[in-house]
């Protein structure tokens, strides 16, 4: 508690601070609309092997082929028109290594971000996107030396197939769901990462996401492997300004743990309220590995996001920690997905959501645990706390559960903010914004404790801000 | 004036009266006590007071050292000095007792000032001895899962730390076994000072053999029927109140 200012000078991204722009100046233009003509295009500029270019066009057939899942998700889902949508802009394609080369209102934008400036404090490495591509992207040179590989996808699947190819579009197919198939067909920027074995990263990655543009579509795609006995943190963050044409970001993330590894991937999700965040996000746990998710869901308009670990190898581990929060306007529809496949396999959900005014959230759990297991466990906690009374929340937990030994533990809680609360509270000397982001900030706090402390002040810090807008 | 003033009150739920041209004034450097049955507006008036916003006030004045509070935020009400003691304070889960003064007290500063944490800390124990006071206590969450004596003597440390210019204690007493009412009164003498004046709400005349109050204040029916030293509340001890119903109050 004592240095909460040393950590709010590092991190330094809120809403008001994200939400500016820069005239739109770009050298590659895909135009509006997708067909297979905007597909080839992205694939031309960045001149890709055959091979990913016809990746690209049979997911685009997927694409049009799935239907919205409006049956089970929201029917804002429908609002959304891929016609008037722009699916690649960029200034170029190579990311520049030093901040000095990056295009003024590029290196401007993330500066007024903070970026460079966490980046000297406490990272091992950073990549940042702007639009389509990255425009910087720098790891620390020893951990180039000690063989970690750190780059955008089309690079990543270029320069290293061996490696990548094997596992991209492994864990999370092409036709795992709409979304994830338009990302297979369009996708660009977003991390492709190898962590040799046994070399455990002291300090995170990060990646830093900012739309600029209106009427645009961000499809990065990540990928990272870490190999036997390896250890990595992967952070990710993002703004847009607020537009009043809805913005689409729709990125895949797959991650793999092989043996003994530990992967942990944590986002703070800040997008402007007329952002569709749909991202699909699943990681392979291999023997004695872990793969820890820590997704926290600030802003767009409409998350859906169910971050999931397929628990393939015995003694292999699973983790999702979710907080999301809901203000007018928001509906925040996350979840999680453990699938064991395994023996001895253990996973955890904690899932934390918060609802205000007319915020929504809902919770989508799945936890599968097949008949020929054994001694498997699962706990999953859901609790939502409501911030006056047109607020909602809704969970479906899905558990399927059989074999010996097999064990799930399920605990679900709904509670409010009361206006007596915030009268005592406020009795105190807070005002009612306050008194709100103290309620909400001790809702989340048990959880918060197990992230890294520059996510938890700079989720606090949020999370206060949020509050403090939604005070009429 | 140095005072905390209620004058001429009016106050209304949904239509109907329930404090009646009630007026009073409590000096700095006194305590006073206000007895009575249920039901007569003791709670409301002390909710009214610190600003709550279920009550229509109809009519009337509220003076805290002559700056007029009614229709101030209760955050701004609490800046002005007055501290209200719940009858049954509030749990927040999640929020310990340390963070939960210390975020008061920042709401008191200036924007972009930070308090300084050493010596809030320096000054947080200190206090705490002062109640004899388990530094354990502060790490808990405020009032969650506490007992009624827990939560009473939660709220005496709020307001030793607050340090307000006038404290309305409402039913401090109720729920408490003997030694509790003993640590809580304890806390209240420990404050008693010519900086700072106290209304005592109470049912029961037990509390005022460990807050000696100046003045004894009778209420019924919406405004103060009778007033006295601590005799009076003997009397009430003794008598009950019934003798006191105004004529025509139905009671």
């Amino acid at each position: 508690m004592a240095n909460t200012t040393l950590e709010n000078d590092a991190l330094k991204i809120d809403n008001e601070k994200g939400n500016f722009k820069y005239p739109e100046s770009y050298s590659f233009d895909a135009g509006v609309g997708l067909t297979a003509d905007t597909v080839e295009y992205i694939s031309k500029v960045k001149e890709e092997d055959e091979w990913i270019r016809d990746f690209r066009l049979k997911a685009l057939k997927v694409f049009q082929d799935k239907p919205m899942p409006t049956h089970w998700a929201s029917k804002d889902l429908e609002t959304i028109d891929f016609d008037k949508i722009r699916y690649y802009l960029s200034k170029g394609q190579k990311p520049s290594r030093t901040w000095d080369e990056v295009p003024d209102d590029v290196k401007e934008t993330f500066e007024r971000l903070g970026i460079p400036e966490q980046e000297r404090k406490f990272l091992a490495g950073v990549e940042a996107q702007f639009d389509s591509e990255a425009s910087y992207s720098r790891m620390k040179e020893d951990l180039e030396k000690e063989g970690v590989i750190f780059v955008g996808s089309t690079e990543g699947l270029m320069k290293y197939p061996e490696i990548f190819r094997p596992y991209f579009g492994k864990v999370i197919p092409t036709a795992d769901n709409k979304f994830s198939a338009l990302n297979s067909a369009v996708f660009s920027g977003g991390s492709f990462i190898y962590v040799p074995k046994g070399v455990k990263l002291k300090q995170p990655l990060q990646a830093y996401f900012r739309i600029n543009a209106e009427n645009f579509g961000q499809f990065e795609r990540t990928l990272i492997i870490a190999d036997e006995g390896s250890e990595i943190t992967y952070m990710e963050g993002c703004t847009a300004p607020k537009f009043e044409t809805a913005t689409l970001h729709s990125a895949v993330v797959e991650l793999v743990a092989l043996k003994g590894a530990k992967i942990q991937y944590i986002t703070v999700q800040n997008w402007s309220n007329n952002v569709f965040n749909l991202v699909t996000k699943r990681g392979l746990a291999e023997e004695d590995a872990e793969v820890r998710w820590i997704d926290c869901n600030i802003g767009s308009r409409l998350t859906m996001k169910y971050p999931g670990v397929v628990l393939k190898g015995e003694g292999a581990r699973g983790e999702v920690l979710s907080i999301a929060l809901a203000n007018d306007g928001q509906h925040q529809d996350t979840g999680a997905k453990m699938i064991h496949l395994a023996d001895k396999t253990t996973s955890n959900i904690i899932s934390k959501s918060i609802s205000i005014g007319k915020g929504r959230s809902t919770y989508r759990g799945q936890v599968h645990m097949p008949k020929h297991l054994k001694n498997c466990k699962n706990n999953t906690e859901c609790d939502a706390l409501l911030i006056n009374t047109n607020s909602r929340t809704d969970t479906y937990p899905a558990i399927t559960t059989r074999g010996e030994n097999n064990t799930v533990q399920h605990e679900a809680s709904v509670s409010k903010v009361s206006a007596e609360q915030i009268f005592y509270m406020m009795q105190r000397g807070l005002s009612e914004g306050q008194a709100m982001s103290l309620a909400v900030n001790g809702f989340v706090n048990d959880l918060m404790r197990q992230f890294p402390m520059e996510y938890s002040v700079e989720l606090k810090r949020l999370i206060d801000m949020e509050m403090e807008g939604s005070v009429g | 004036m140095n005072a905390l003033e209620i004058k001429n009150l009016n106050v209304s739920i949904d239509g109907t009266a329930i404090l009646k041209d009630f007026s009073l004034t409590i000096p700095k450097g006194e305590v006073h006590a206000l007895m009575g049955p249920n039901g007569t507006g003791k709670s409301t008036l002390a909710k009214v007071i610190a600003g709550h916003e279920d009550y229509t006030v109809d009519s009337g004045e509220v003076l805290i050292d002559g700056e007029n509070i009614l229709g101030k935020e209760p955050d701004e009400i609490s800046h002005a000095g007055l501290f209200l003691a719940f009858q049954y304070p509030l749990e927040v889960p999640g929020v310990s007792i340390a963070n939960f003064i210390r975020a008061a007290l920042q709401a008191r500063l200036p924007e972009g000032e930070d308090i300084n944490a050493v010596e809030y800390y320096k000054n947080l124990y200190a206090k705490m001895d002062a109640l004899q006071m388990d530094r354990k206590f502060t790490s808990r969450s405020l009032n969650e899962g506490f007992s009624g004596g827990e939560k009473k003597r939660c709220e005496i440390l709020q307001m030793s730390m607050l340090e307000p210019k006038y404290s309305i204690m409402d039913e401090t007493d109720s729920g408490l076994d003997i030694d509790a009412l003993r640590v809580v009164s304890e806390g209240v003498n420990l404050m008693r000072g010519p900086e700072r004046g106290f209304l005592v709400i109470t049912h029961y005349q037990r509390l005022l053999n460990y807050i000696v109050p100046d003045k004894v204040h009778v209420m019924y029916d919406g405004k103060i029927v009778e007033t006295g030293d601590k005799e009076l509340a003997l009397k009430l001890e003794e008598k009950g109140y019934e003798w006191l119903a105004p004529a025509g109050a139905g009671a």
